[in-house]
């Protein structure tokens, strides 16, 4: 099947590549005046660098359907506690925790 | 077929099938994985957002410089790690040794760093418990709170650093049976290296979710 089919070595380097540039990317966006949207880009340039690291050091692009929903599978589940469980919480008008300063 | 215990498992029917199922079987335990460090990330969510000027104040207290080092550390580590799968393939096992041993120096001197950083807030007194204290800075913080943000500091990068010690371990059984493993498919280096990039992804996260907050 697609055992054989992957990407040729020099693909590894040109992502090893990328990778490093969104990690200075990220380091130097930390920096910048952005306001209420530092976690936003930082989230973005993250899954950027997780999304080349799936698809090409874990071979993704050449994998089976079977392990693609197997992979979208994950996501969804992990974005039904996240959305659910923040949809909750940022919905709330009182504080989190009613807690006496120490 | 070699003389040593056969690399087919008797339940499959050819090499391919057993390539198939065991990187699947990779995959499906790598979803358990994903909900099990998102559980983690979904609770620092739920209270980085309610108390977001004290997690600022706590992850200005963290070393980024080493932080951002260490990233590029397991990056180029996966690099190896994808190269090793590589060397696997195409039935080179010395080269294979040698790409494992990289990825395991490089995800050794991660540790290092990691132990370097954790005696460092410790020396600090930044671990929580009865030993936590904060010097007064610049920014009014209510202290519990930093505390909480140090909670989740410690226990998301203790629990990504127990899989890289595992993933070490798993890495020097390959590299002890190299010989065996570099031989068509790959398929228990391909594995491990799956393991190994997931443990690489769930870092890609932290280090900007802790280490950059800023607001």
């Amino acid at each position: 099947m697609s055992a054989e089919r992957t990407a040729p070595p020099v693909a590894y380097w040109v992502v090893f590549a990328a990778l490093l540039a969104l990690t200075a990317l990220t380091v130097a966006v930390a920096a910048a005046p952005l306001g209420r949207w530092h976690t936003p880009v930082a989230l973005a340039i993250a899954a950027a660098k997780a999304t080349l690291v799936v698809l090409f050091f874990m071979h993704a692009l050449h994998s089976t359907r079977l392990t693609r929903i197997v992979i979208g599978a994950s996501l969804l589940w992990l974005g039904i506690m996240l959305a659910l469980t923040l949809a909750d919480y940022l919905s709330r008008p009182w504080a989190l925790m009613a807690d006496a300063a120490r | 077929m070699p003389a040593n215990p056969p690399t087919l498992a008797h339940h499959f029917e050819n090499r391919e099938q057993q390539h198939e199922a065991a990187t699947l079987a990779m995959w499906v335990f790598l979803a358990t994985e994903v909900l099990f460090f998102g559980t983690l990330f979904t609770g620092y969510a739920v209270y980085r957002q309610a108390h977001a000027a004290e997690f600022t104040v706590g992850s200005e207290h963290l070393m980024t410089g080493v932080g951002a080092a260490n990233t590029a550390v397991l990056l180029t580590s996966s690099l190896t790690m994808a190269l090793a799968v590589h060397a696997a393939r195409s039935g080179r096992p010395r080269m294979l040794a040698l790409c494992l041993g990289l990825t395991m120096i490089l995800g050794s001197g991660f540790l290092g760093l990691k132990a370097w950083e954790w005696y460092t807030e410790y020396r600090e007194g930044l671990v929580p418990g009865s030993g936590f204290h904060l010097e007064p800075g610049p920014t009014p913080a209510n202290a519990r709170q930093v505390e909480l943000f140090f909670v989740f500091y410690f226990v998301m990068t203790g629990l990504h650093g127990l899989h890289m010690i595992v993933g070490l371990g798993v890495l020097l059984v390959l590299l002890v049976r190299s010989r065996r493993y570099a031989t068509g498919y790959g398929t228990a280096v391909e594995v491990a290296g799956l393991y190994w990039h997931f443990v690489d992804i769930v870092w890609i996260f932290l280090f900007p979710l802790l280490y950059l907050v800023r607001h």
